[in-house]
């Protein structure tokens, strides 16, 4: 697969339209990688001149911050502004909406600023300006339900985006109780990801996938990395995994685009 | 002789009013006991916002059932407050009715007989809330943090606006030169039958008593506001102004944290430099919040706005899977201890005594702050914009910053992201792997 880095650009004398900030989950994380992959299907389909980061990329710090160590958030924020603004980078979009929210919402004041989209809102662009479309046969009539991602959600108002490519894909969407603003939150965020749960009487991530169930969902779409492993093993609890998969639609769009 | 019930109205009018603006200035000295933060800008925003959020109940109503009842209370507390005006000025001038001659029959007729539907939609509205509250088994209002005072003072807030609207009604029942008029009454005119075997002179006692203790009753009950979750009547109106206007998503980034952030990442930066002349005895200032003074006002403006409704408490992933962390309860808490340390400077004339508590740990424990998953939920779901998540952050950076006490498991993902700029244990030179891995 050819990812271009932005090293190797800077050396060509290259700037591309746009950075990929992949995060540290679709480096990573083996559910991740595979968003990560079948993203830059679709920016190869829809011929975007691309570059990431590669090993020059670091923690956003967003886990730092949602846990409390300010410093090492800033440490990480100014490390990376150093990195991005000395490859004069304008542009960021990136499939992980803790990355998205803290680039867009976190680093301006700390002397990083560019314009940064999630996938959903770069892929709805693309769409827009003539250079992707997305097939609206391969999930035709499969029932599917969307997970909003907090950070996406509630933090930043995106909710159309998702909705909008779900729409494409032909699927029959039907969301779930809570959902757009009032979404439960799949139990990943605020670095909970990263630790045991305090004790109580059940699991955030099978309360939400107990919520997706209701819908009789085939397919359980999301738009966070960490959403979807969340999701994945509500599923895996609840003993559906014949039944529900759990992906990110940049993955369901490859999909359906034969990529 | 004569003038004996104006004087006395004067004197009860004076107190009631007086020892209110008493406690508004307790209030608003507490409220300052919080941190200095910026919410001066964006003037026409936020104006708007108090507009359609306070003034204009637009939160409330994501909830129908309660969100109707409560705009039925809240239109029929301010318009029959339009009657609190006539009042006083009659109390004030031993006049009756004032309105009437002055608006003439028609018009004063017509707000009357407003007043008395709402005052009987108010009544239904009102004993259906008590009723939410009391057997409907309502998961929110059955909470830990709703056993024993705050409880009663839900109910008691019930009490009050039952005994003040039937007061009103009975007061206009028994008015006997209203009721003849015929005009306002589309409700106290099945009442009055009831009062049909009294003499004049007991009708005209029962209609003067009914009065008094109407206004006496609004008075006591405009100073019990402060002792209350009541006071969002008044607070939902500057908290919705000076509510953080930034996406939620956007937490604040610490300026204490920049500069020295800044000054470690400088090559120039020289470490054993002398601390600048005078600087020695300054007391560094404190990452995060172990106590309510180190929140900012607004957070405390939001504690004492907060009613206790429990809508954010209903939304709260946390809650719901049966985590000890309830977001209206880090508001109350934050309530409490600045009560506390309120009541702390009164006792020692205008000083802070170190009374040895503070609101980590003796009122909110690290167990809630860290159940948190920073989801916004509970911002989102506050009909008045109160911010709980801000508090949580802000003590969780104490409790990381200032004792190092966060969670093994959160210790170890950061000490992964300083060494390997990544949470987990991965090498950063693998961090293009994924790329050939399909």
């Amino acid at each position: 697969m050819n990812v271009p880095v932005m090293a190797d650009m800077m050396a060509q004398g290259k700037q591309p339209e746009i950075l990929f900030w992949v995060g540290a989950a679709g480096s990573y994380d083996d559910k991740a990688k595979k968003i990560s992959r079948a993203f830059v299907k679709i920016l190869h389909q829809a011929k975007v001149d691309f570059a990431v980061l590669g090993t020059e990329e670091s923690s956003t710090g967003d886990a730092a911050k949602r846990a409390g160590n300010e410093f090492l958030f800033q440490m990480q924020a100014m490390m990376n502004i150093e990195v991005l603004n000395a490859y004069e980078v304008k542009k960021i979009v990136t499939c992980d909406p803790h990355s998205f929210n803290t680039l867009k919402n976190e680093y301006p004041s700390l002397g990083g600023k560019y314009e940064v989209y999630h996938h959903t809102q770069f892929i709805q662009n693309l769409i827009a300006e003539g250079r992707l479309e997305i097939n609206n046969t391969t999930f035709k009539g499969k029932r599917l339900t969307f997970h909003d991602p907090c950070y996406l959600g509630r933090a930043n108002d995106v909710y159309e985006s998702p909705r909008d490519l779900i729409k494409r894909l032909g699927v029959n969407l039907t969301e779930m109780k809570r959902h757009k603003s009032t979404a439960l939150c799949c139990g990943a965020g605020g670095a909970q990801m990263f630790k045991d749960a305090e004790a109580g009487d059940k699991e955030v991530n099978v309360l939400r996938t107990e919520d997706a169930i209701e819908t009789k969902p085939q397919i359980i779409a999301t738009g966070c990395p960490y959403c979807k492993t969340m999701m994945t093993d509500g599923v895996t609890f609840k003993e559906k995994n014949d039944q529900i998969v759990v992906k990110d639609i940049v993955e369901l769009i490859a999909e359906a685009n034969q990529l | 002789m004569q003038y004996i019930p104006n004087i006395l109205f004067a004197i009860a009018l004076a107190a009631g009013i007086g020892f209110f603006a008493m406690n508004i200035r307790k209030l608003s000295r507490n409220i300052n006991l919080g941190k200095d933060v910026d919410r001066k800008d964006r003037k026409s925003e936020r104006f708007k916002n108090m507009m359609m959020i306070a003034l204009g109940q637009s939160k409330m109503v994501k909830r129908p059932l309660s969100g109707f009842l409560h705009v039925v209370v809240y239109v029929g507390f301010i318009i029959i407050n339009l009657e609190v005006l006539e009042i006083i000025i009659d109390g004030l001038f031993g006049t009756h009715r004032i309105f009437q001659g002055v608006l003439g029959d028609t018009f004063y007729g017509f707000l009357i007989a407003t007043f008395e539907i709402l005052a009987v939609l108010v009544l239904v509205a009102v004993i259906l809330f008590w009723t939410r509250r009391n057997v409907a088994d309502i998961k929110r209002f059955l909470s830990n943090e709703m056993k024993g005072w705050p409880k009663k003072d839900g109910n008691l807030i019930l009490y009050f606006e039952i005994v003040l609207m039937s007061l009103f009604l009975t007061m206009n029942a028994t008015d006997v030169p209203f009721q003849q008029a015929g005009i306002g009454n589309p409700i106290s005119q099945f009442i009055a039958p009831l009062f049909d075997s009294f003499s004049p002179e007991a009708l005209h006692t029962i209609e003067r008593t009914a009065w008094w203790i109407h206004i006496l009753g609004i008075l006591v009950f405009l100073n019990y506001l402060y002792y209350s979750k009541h006071l969002h009547i008044l607070l939902a109106f500057p908290n919705t102004y000076f509510a953080n206007l930034n996406p939620k998503g956007q937490f604040n980034n610490l300026d204490s944290v920049t500069q020295e952030v800044k000054l470690m990442m400088d090559p120039s930066a020289d470490p054993y430099a002398a601390p600048v002349e005078g600087a020695e005895n300054e007391v560094p200032e404190k990452f995060g919040a172990s106590d309510v003074t180190d929140l900012n006002w607004v957070q405390l403006l939001n504690a004492y706005t907060c009613t206790e409704c429990g809508r954010c408490t209903s939304s709260c992933p946390a809650n719901l899977t049966g985590k000890k962390l309830s977001p209206r309860k880090i508001m109350m808490d934050t309530r409490d201890r600045l009560e506390e340390v309120g009541r702390n400077i009164d006792t020692n004339k205008g000083e802070f005594k170190d009374d040895g508590k503070q609101l980590l740990n003796d009122y909110i424990t690290p167990e809630e702050l860290w159940a948190c998953t920073s989801c916004n939920a509970c911002v989102e779901e506050c009909p008045v914009n109160i911010d709980p998540l801000s508090i949580i952050m802000d003590m969780r950076r104490y409790l990381v910053m200032e004792q190092s006490a966060a969670p093994q498991e959160l210790n170890m993902m950061m000490t992964n992201i300083e060494n390997n700029g990544a949470p987990w244990q991965y090498n950063q030179q693998d961090r293009l792997n994924w790329v050939n891995e399909d």
